[in-house]
């Protein structure tokens, strides 16, 4: 789960963190109050969404009085920011924060994940950080600086200081931000966050360090033991038909194409997609059904893709497991198609578990499906029933 | 042989009295695997499915001699389960848990650098040595014993590749499920260190994802090492959105790294044999077969 940036900066000064001063707004008048009460000191005026990438489509604007802060936020809210991140739909800018602008010495990056290969807790720096740092990192992943930190002992005063030398501070400085990445370490393992990232990271000519921008993602697994983090959650950012799958032990994310997918087991979805696309095909979805999904469930994650107008034909890949069968999803899209109908080619997928039983359903059911003896046939045979649909529209 | 298991193996499962647990270890008996207990606290003393039941692994581990729990718990108390496994020394531990919390997991993992135990998952659905052993949640129908040694991140997919290898009529000798968490136990190059040591196996067999570096490792793994058995793989994502989460929590980029591109140019670099695609998982294995 994701939060806002000004969400991120509330929390996080709570263990410590420095951010310029600034305020959230919801309208323009809003912002004009938080403006006035920086005294008039030139602002920044940032769109709230939950995506990166906002400087540089425009969802970051400076403002040097009271009145071009209240012009900047009139053209902010209520406008849509696409950004590299958001996708085509881009995201609706409904706050924006307004924050005094700092005038940087030198801007770095700072960062705490979960470092996979090794297992731990890490954190990552740079001394130059700023809108590149994905290039930088790619480019030239040495100056990408990294400390794993030992859970059985937590972090380390004179590691985490070495760590802030490393990026090229000074030792007051250092010394600071040692400070700081202890405060963030805290954060990150008292809050089970997935990611902080701090970008940039501002060093003053006084020597003090601020954030700018903060981003901070929180592991959704162990959101059961922090309602009050669950409570953050900006659901008007959430795509409700992914809500909505969710309640049902269903993954689903919404793509841009025309054929509706439904697969079980994410490596396999993910392999399904990659076929298709490789066959000419464009997907409507990526759809996982969990093991324990439920036949009613499959059935309103069927229907969700019935309901999605631009869907040409549907690719239903099933193997049958240790826990899901391929009955119950046979079941579930009979009961879909009995209640809300079929008006587009369907292809199924049957290996597995209980595979024959899945075709004796569909086929006693009178679901008018196309079955496939293996992906290949069912990828290239989608593909093409998707490019034969009767709106004659061409994959 | 095969590896970390075979039917010599004795399971107890953590969870034993769950519905779910109760439901696969009733599978894996009937497989022919000697699940020989079960552990729930609070409940020791009486039997399940006609096994004993103890309060904690230590005690399970002394009565019954296992040597492998198979943990059937849920995401909030799995870390535990698996530490206290782990501090039992039961030399194999199988997670299925989905779901457990990431820093659960990091927590895990330090515990397991400090012990002999083999770690397994989570998120897993555990490892089958066909005909012999099956500990986790697969249908073991679709497997027969052979030569070929199968390590996966996902389940279904899996499947989807042990049921090509049988069409390709390549047999396995044991098939691990590595899970698709972040953070986990046995990954791809311990999996390979196993089956190049296994007389049994004579291919090895990856299925991969996008996200993390387990397949970059594998190839490091493999160029260094030059193994004399040949080895595909499959990596699935080719095509994914980046940025945007599909799946399995383990399958998101940090800085471009984890992409598939870089995954599939290491292993090909590494004198890998690559799948092109999904459908074709089985013939690239029989191919590399064929050297």
């Amino acid at each position: 789960m994701d939060i806002h940036e000004y969400q991120a900066k509330d929390l996080l000064q709570g263990y410590g963190l420095r951010t310029p001063r600034g305020g959230l707004a919801r309208s323009i008048d809003e912002a004009e109050t938080v403006a006035r009460a920086l005294r008039g000191s030139p602002c920044v005026v940032k769109a709230q969404v939950l995506a990166g990438g906002r400087g540089k489509a425009g969802g970051i604007k400076l403002a040097r009085s009271v009145e071009s802060v209240g012009g900047m936020a009139a053209e902010l809210l209520g406008s849509t920011l696409i950004t590299a991140q958001t996708g085509t739909q881009g995201r609706p800018v409904k706050a924006v924060y307004v924050e005094e602008q700092v005038e940087a010495a030198r801007e770095l990056y700072l960062a705490v994940l979960v470092d996979r290969g090794a297992g731990r807790v890490a954190f990552l720096g740079a001394a130059q950080g700023g809108e590149d740092i994905e290039e930088t990192a790619v480019r030239e992943p040495a100056k990408l600086k990294r400390l794993i930190v030992d859970s059985n002992d937590g972090l380390v005063a004179s590691e985490a200081e070495a760590f802030a030398s490393g990026l090229n501070l000074e030792a007051g400085p250092a010394k600071a931000a040692a400070k700081l990445m202890a405060g963030l370490y805290k954060a990150f393992v008292e809050l089970d966050a997935s990611l902080i990232e701090i970008n940039p990271l501002v060093l003053t000519e006084a020597g003090d360090l601020l954030a700018l921008d903060v981003k901070m993602s929180f592991d959704d697994n162990a959101l059961f033991r922090h309602p009050r983090i669950a409570d953050l959650r900006d659901r008007d950012e959430d795509d409700p038909s992914e809500v909505e799958a969710a309640r049902y032990e269903i993954n689903y994310l919404r793509l841009d194409g025309d054929i509706g997918c439904m697969v079980n087991g994410a490596g396999l979805a993910l392999a399904t997609i990659d076929l298709l696309k490789q066959r000419g095909g464009r997907p409507a979805d990526f759809m996982d059904l969990r093991p324990v999904v439920t036949r009613q469930q499959v059935a309103t994650g069927f229907k969700m893709i019935l309901r999605n107008p631009k869907v040409k034909a549907i690719l239903v890949n099933m193997y049958g497991g240790g826990i899901l069968r391929c009955d119950t999803i046979a079941e579930g899209i009979a009961e879909a198609v009995k209640e809300d109908g079929l008006k587009v080619p369907l292809v199924v997928r049957a290996a597995g578990t209980n595979m024959e039983i899945a075709r004796k359903i569909l086929t006693g059911q009178a679901v008018p499906a196309i079955f496939a003896d293996d992906m290949a046939e069912a990828a290239e045979r989608t593909v093409a029933a998707a490019g034969q649909s009767p709106d004659g529209g061409a994959s | 042989m095969a590896i970390l298991a075979d039917k010599t193996t004795k399971v107890i499962c953590q969870g034993l009295t769950g519905t779910q647990a109760s439901f696969h270890c009733e599978q894996a008996i009937a497989y022919g695997t000697q699940i020989v207990g079960g552990v729930t606290p609070g409940k020791g003393g009486t039997r399940h499915l006609q096994l004993p039941v103890y309060d904690t692994v230590a005690r399970a581990v002394a009565e019954t001699g296992a040597d492998a729990s198979l943990v059937f718990v849920p995401p909030r108390a799995a870390a535990d389960a698996m530490i206290e496994a782990i501090d039992a020394e039961v030399p194999l531990v199988v997670c299925v848990t989905e779901r457990v919390p990431v820093q659960d997991m990091v927590r895990v993992r330090r515990r397991l650098e400090d012990s002999s135990t083999r770690l397994i998952g989570p998120n897993s659905q555990g490892i089958i040595t066909p005909e012999q052993c099956k500990i986790g949640i697969m249908p073991g129908h679709i497997h027969f014993p052979g030569k070929i040694g199968i390590a996966s991140r996902s389940a279904s997919l899996t499947y989807e590749a042990v049921g090509q290898c049988g069409d390709a009529r390549l047999g396995q000798s044991s098939v691990v499920g590595i899970g698709g968490d972040p953070v986990h136990g046995l990954g791809f190059v311990e999996c390979l260190e196993l089956f190049l040591r296994d007389p049994q196996t004579e291919g090895i067999l990856l299925v991969g994802e996008i996200g993390g570096s387990a397949e970059e490792e594998a190839a490091a793994f493999i160029a260094a090492e030059k193994p004399k058995k040949p080895i595909a793989a499959f990596v699935a994502g080719t095509h994914a959105e980046t940025g945007r989460r599909m799946g399995h929590a383990g399958t998101v980029n940090v800085f471009g790294r984890g992409g598939a591109e870089s995954k599939l140019e290491a292993l090909r670099n590494a004198g890998v044999r690559i799948a092109p695609n999904a459908a074709e998982i089985g013939a690239t294995m029989r191919r590399a077969m064929r050297g």
